[in-house]
């Protein structure tokens, strides 16, 4: 805290913007970073105009952003996470492009660090997180029956403070200059001693928002799990996703505290001079190492667990057959759960400890291989005298099962601490987590995003599209990733913005030309989403079973109506929807229409999002006076809003009669289409019975 | 688990209301403990890093030095006597003795944890007086980092008690403010046990490890 | 129950021989052809010399050995997969598939006894080689050999590590200089940030923090020359941190030696000041380093042996370390224009 600090600005000033290095400093690396701002600024500037421009911000503030429905919470934290991929992506190519262009390259070595740090940071917080988030929310209620999650406010809080974090990683991009510490940011370097500038303290207040939303949609999601099942929706006749789903939040539950407590320590050293992990004084920073991987190995499988799950419903789906091996599944994910928390050391044996502890943690490593091993066989036999349908759903689950075991090997290799001493901080470890957050994680977001649009929509994505993103995804990530694990193994450390042995270059080379061809699987995920929107007319299956779903998300209309379920089902068995398909329970009026009691819409989400992000950003840049305002002002709308008594609103049973019949009418009309003819206008969501 | 059953926690005593309980009271009190889980886990995290960092003071003053048992002693009579009242409140609203028992309930649970507060922060002033503060030393460092964590914790159960007594005052002892009351009583015993935590650990720990 | 369970190999057998081929070797070929794709593409420059694929002595041998017995056994578990997951796409895909149609099929005991069985059975196996391994080449223990040990102190500094020979009395940065056949005993700390240190032919990596001390002991068991590196990003120096490791003989080594000793400058607190500076190898190079010295080394001699013992104890003389006494921070030393040290 410098007394140079101006009392309104703190540190901010004309030489805070990203332009003004630019013109101070006109060269490629400065010229890409003042490019990146552009993008920002007047991706902001066109989407407020043509929201202006089409009048839309009535519609915007009252059915979105102040809603309280779990399934446009999903939708737009889906939203945030597909924005947010962008950006990761970006920063993943322009990497690539330098590493492949060294010793030579065009970026500067700080440049080249900020990317690093925020495309890791990016990637793990405010895409993997809230696209599966943004799944669960729309999925889980709807798999169990319910009517919402068990806290519909706090849900949009959650989705507001990641968003705001989000912004403030924007902002880093225009604004001042992001950390170049890693998304794991090690201190002492992220200290105030070795990195001065604002980079960390971006990084700490993205990390601890974030967190806190994390955590509280973990709460949020083993509340809703665990206490608003439908009738007869026992643990045990829940689809797999939802197990998943359970687990996972568990995980948010215990796992993001050691993260905020890292970076909140972080923080005080930076801002008060205390000293956790500082050099000096009795600082440790071996317990920040802990702490982080405390988080940061569950983390991994708080992010994979979900994926897993729509993999297991994928897989059973397509296959048009019962998932094989259900409560060896479970177990297997319950297992992986727990095992998860005693690993995390696995990220530092070449700290020097003893080899005992290495061992225990080398083997608690291998273990996990186990259960995981599982699922993968389960899923083989879940395809194994089935009919599968090669859908785009279907290849990323595919592609996912190949590449995801060779993740699994390298995972393996990695547990020992004989030969983790020489690959570890290598690009071989760099190509093992993006082995497995590429086809474990994202693989598993994408192929529920195709797999559960028409749910949300009313319409299919164009499926040809769909397949070949999937194809340019699997083809991509080999090019991209396999090389790195050559690299690696020939001691190419990680993080590198240049190199001087020319061994690596074709490797580089390869890995560009791979990242280039994801850029064109992102490309074509664009491009189906806006053909599909285009054609939405001949794809539209408004009876809600476009794919002869097994589950109870499949047995209500597409779009779903706010209150999911005219009645609330009850459950007498697992794979609930085709047991009543083939029961022939299917589409039945309730017996009795009754008044539907939904949450209200709530603004709070919305001014928690403006005041945290200020706050924030008042944070980073030293305004006090601000970011006292804006705390208090949190702390005032939180109370106001305590004083809010009508929080409930009624859809009226005749409302609830007239769409229900409207829609069993439609159903009584639809010709059941055959699974061969499921991507062709014929599919209105009426699924012909498989025999 | 069969879905949704009627209010059937015995404590609410479920009466007419502005604010109707849409759901289950066992999903907000389970939801709250779900919470606590976590906290507790936050808790449970800097504590560990205490315990790390006893040795480290650096040449600075340790716990020897620093500690005031006399007014620690004080400090955990007043917050077990004020985890005694809040139950007492507790017991009140289930009951359904008159609000003005259940708010002198409340209110001397207020006053016992303000107190409370106040006597921490006068030992931290005296330990800032005898070169104790966080900048000294990597210790002192994590000792700051969890002690006023469980004060700030009581920080905002006082506000909480507060903001309860404005809407008992605004709408009376409806459903909702029952919930509430009695996730506000939680939250105060968790508090009571941190205490016990930091009391064994940071201070009595300190003092014989440090 | 419209399903039974046939032989264990039936649903291998395939319809179709062409499309066997096809899909069996398809995906496998690909990913073989990506993985060693770079390997073609590089025109004889492979010198893969700086990987422990290429080992200089036993430690590094061992640690090749191991990961190749890792894939090997991790195998088991994994090849059926690349195996079955084509046969089983081929033969019940739906249109043109021939295969049964179970769709309530969800369990079979012996199946699911496999199915924990064989991965259990495989991570049995390798937790106890992973168990011998550890402790057999855990870093801190002494390496056996013939020859006494040679002990060696190592610093790592941004963007630079500094080799101190404490038996001999010189120092070096940028080259490191071992005897064959000897075994080396390494104590390493940082002077900065932590650091991670790796020499891949000859052992693994290290981890090295200011105000603590690390271990690192090996051997080598050839002559050559390798290089070493810093793994653990420091700054913008970071890709720079390298340094050349040769392998001597005996007698070559004593005359480095006795070289270092001739031509070294001392290094005094004021030297050492200078090196710890936030810079890189060439830029101390250039303003260290004389003209008897080679290109990429400075060779010190040292005045004060207990130079090690100090850079770690500075950390716990109880009095906090000002910015401006921080080796590696922006303001240490004299305020320089260090920003454009390591562009390209």
């Amino acid at each position: 805290m410098s007394s140079a600090d101006h009392f309104w600005l703190g540190k901010l000033n004309w030489d805070s913007i990203v332009f003004s290095s630019f013109l101070h400093n006109p060269s490629v690396s400065e010229a890409v970073a003042s490019a990146a701002g552009s993008i920002v600024i007047f991706a902001t500037l066109a989407t407020l105009g043509l929201m202006t421009w089409y009048r839309v911000w009535g519609m915007l503030w009252s059915e979105w952003l102040t809603s309280t429905d779990h399934k446009k919470i999903g939708i737009m934290y889906i939203v945030f996470a597909l924005v947010m991929l962008t950006r990761g992506l970006l920063e993943g190519m322009v990497m690539r492009a330098q590493q492949a262009a060294a010793p030579e390259g065009f970026l500067y070595a700080d440049h080249f660090a900020q990317l690093f740090s925020t495309h890791g940071t990016i990637m793990v917080f405010f895409v993997a997180v809230p696209f599966l988030v943004g799944i669960i929310n729309y999925v889980m209620p709807l798999q169990i029956g319910a009517r919402d999650v068990a806290f519909p406010v706090l849900n949009q809080i959650s989705l507001a403070v990641t968003v705001s974090s989000g912004l403030l990683m924007m902002i880093s991009l225009v604004v001042g200059e992001f950390s170049t510490g890693g998304w794991s940011a090690y201190p002492p370097y992220t200290g105030a001693d070795f990195s001065p500038g604002v980079g960390p303290d971006y990084w700490i207040w993205a990390i601890v928002f974030s967190g806190v939303g994390t955590t509280l949609t973990g709460i949020n999601f083993t509340v809703t799990i665990l206490k608003c099942r439908c009738p007869g929706m026992r643990p045990f006749r829940m689809p797999m996703f939802c197990w998943t789903a359970l687990c996972s939040s568990i995980l948010m539950i215990f796992a993001l505290p050691p993260l905020s407590v890292a970076a909140l320590m972080l923080g005080l050293d930076r801002y008060l001079d205390f000293h956790f992990f500082t050099n000096d004084l009795g600082g440790n920073m071996m317990n920040y190492a802990n702490l982080f991987w405390l988080f940061g190995h569950p983390e991994v499988y708080l992010l994979v667990l979900p994926a897993y799950g729509v993999f297991s419903e994928v897989f059973s789906t397509f296959s048009a057959k019962r998932l094989y091996g259900y409560k060896s599944l479970v177990f297997a994910t319950a297992s992986i759960a727990v095992l998860s928390f005693t690993v995390w050391l696995h990220h530092f044996f070449t700290m020097g400890q003893s080899p005992t502890i290495n061992i225990v943690f080398g083997i608690a490593t291998m273990l996990i291989a186990v259960p995981t091993g599982v699922k993968v066989y389960d899923w083989m036999a879940t395809m194994y005298r089935g009919r599968i349908r090669f859908t785009a759903p279907m290849i990323y689950a595919i592609g996912f099962l190949i590449l995801f075991v060779v993740g699994g090997l390298t995972g393996v290799i990695l547990a020992n601490p004989t030969v983790d001493f020489q690959v570890h901080n290598t690009l071989f470890l760099v190509a093992h987590f993006h082995n497995v957050l590429i086809p474990g994680v994202l693989f598993g977001l994408l192929a529920g995003y195709n797999y559960w649009f028409p749910k949300a929509f009313g319409f299919r994505l164009n499926d040809k599209l769909g397949r070949l993103s999937a194809f340019l995804w699997i083809a991509g990530f080999m090019m991209t990733f396999l090389p790195l694990y050559g690299a690696g193994l020939l001691g190419m450390p990680r993080r590198s913005f240049s190199y001087m042995d020319l061994t690596f270059k074709p490797f580089m080379v390869v890995a560009f030309i791979g990242a280039m061809v994801i850029l064109a699987a992102l490309i074509t995920i664009v491009v189906q989403l806006i053909v599909s929107v285009r054609n939405r007319n001949q794809n539209r299956v408004p009876v809600g079973d476009p794919w002869d779903g097994r589950s109870l998300e499949w047995s209500i209309p597409a779009p779903v109506p706010s209150y999911n379920f005219a009645q609330l089902p009850r459950v007498t068995e697992r794979d609930a929807f085709t047991e009543a398909k083939e029961q022939g329970y299917a589409y039945q009026p309730p017996k009795v229409y009754r008044d539907i009691e939904l949450p209200k819409n709530n603004s709070l989400g919305f001014i928690l999002c403006v005041t945290s992000g200020v706050l924030m950003f008042a944070l980073v840049w030293y305004m006090w006076w601000l970011a006292l305002a804006s705390a208090l002002l949190i702390l005032g709308a939180v109370i106001a809003s305590s004083f809010r008594w009508e929080s409930e609103q009624v859809i009226s049973a005749s409302e609830v009669q007239s769409d229900t019949e409207r829609w069993l009418g439609l159903v009584k009309k639809s010709q059941a289409v055959d699974r061969d003819f499921e991507n062709t206008p014929q599919n209105t969501g009426y699924a012909k019975l498989e025999h | 688990m069969e879905g949704n059953t009627a209010i059937n926690n015995p404590s609410t005593n479920p009466g007419d209301t502005p604010g109707a309980l849409h759901k289950d009271p066992d999903v907000a009190i389970f939801g709250f403990w779900v919470f606590m889980m976590s906290d507790l886990i936050f808790f449970g995290v800097v504590f560990a890093i205490y315990i790390t960092m006893i040795g480290a003071t650096a040449g600075g003053p340790g716990p020897r030095e620093l500690f005031d048992f006399g007014s620690l002693f004080a400090q955990t009579m007043l917050l077990l006597t004020s985890s005694l009242t809040v139950g007492i409140a507790t017991v009140t609203m289930k009951h359904q003795r008159s609000q003005a028992s259940f708010l002198f309930w409340v209110v001397l649970t207020l006053v016992l944890g303000l107190g409370f507060l106040v006597l921490e922060l006068y030992d931290f002033s005296a330990m800032a007086a005898k070169g104790g503060v966080p900048q000294r030393s990597g210790y002192l460092s994590a000792f700051f980092g969890l002690v006023p964590l469980h004060g700030l914790h009581v920080t905002f159960g006082c506000l909480w008690m507060l903001v309860l007594i404005a809407q008992i005052w605004c709408v009376g002892m409806v459903d909702i403010i029952k919930l509430r009351f009695l996730r506000l009583a939680l939250f105060w015993h968790f508090l009571d046990l941190i205490w016990i935590g930091i009391f064994s650990v940071v201070y009595f720990g300190g003092w014989i490890y440090g | 129950m419209d399903w039974k369970v046939g032989s264990p190999v039936g649903f291998l057998q395939l319809s179709h021989p062409a499309l066997e081929w096809r899909f069996f070797h398809l995906p496998r070929l690909t990913l073989v052809f990506l993985f060693f794709l770079p390997f073609l593409l590089s025109p004889g420059q492979v010198s893969a010399a700086e990987s422990f694929l290429v080992p200089l002595g036993p430690i590094a041998q061992e640690q090749k050995t191991h990961f190749l017995w890792v894939i090997a056994l991790t195998m088991v578990a994994i090849f059926p997969v690349f195996i079955l997951v084509p046969v089983i796409l081929i033969k019940y895909r739906r249109k043109k598939g021939h295969g049964i149609y179970a769709p309530k099929w969800e369990s079979y005991g012996p199946l699911e006894l496999m199915m924990w069985g064989v991965p259990f059975m495989v991570i049995l196996v390798l937790s106890s080689m992973l168990w011998r391994a550890t402790s057999r080449l855990d870093p801190y223990q002494a390496v056996e050999g013939v020859l006494p040990p040679i002990q060696m102190q190592v610093v790592g500094l941004d963007w630079k590590w500094l080799f101190i020979y404490p038996d001999l009395g010189i120092a070096t940065v940028g080259e490191l200089v071992i005897p064959v056949h000897t075994p080396v005993s390494m104590t390493l700390t940082s002077d900065t940030v932590m650091q991670s240190f790796l020499i891949s032919a000859l052992a693994g990596q290290i981890y090295v923090m200011p105000g603590m001390t690390t271990k690192l002991n090996f051997i080598a068991s050839k002559t050559g020359e390798t290089e070493g590196e810093n793994t653990q990003f420091t700054g913008r120096g970071f890709a720079d941190q390298k340094f050349t490791v040769s392998v001597r003989s005996e007698e070559e080594f004593h005359t480095w030696s006795e070289q270092v000793r001739a031509v070294g400058i001392e290094l005094d607190t004021a030297t050492y000041h200078r090196l710890a500076e936030r810079s890189t190898r060439r830029k101390a190079h250039s303003e260290l380093a004389t003209a008897q010295m080679p290109a990429k080394a400075i060779y010190f001699t040292l005045p004060n042996l207990q130079l090690f013992r100090d850079i770690v104890m500075r950390y716990h003389s109880g009095k906090p370390l000002s910015i401006e006494e921080q080796p590696g921070t922006e303001k240490f030393g004299r305020s320089r224009d260090a920003v454009k040290d390591a562009q390209p």
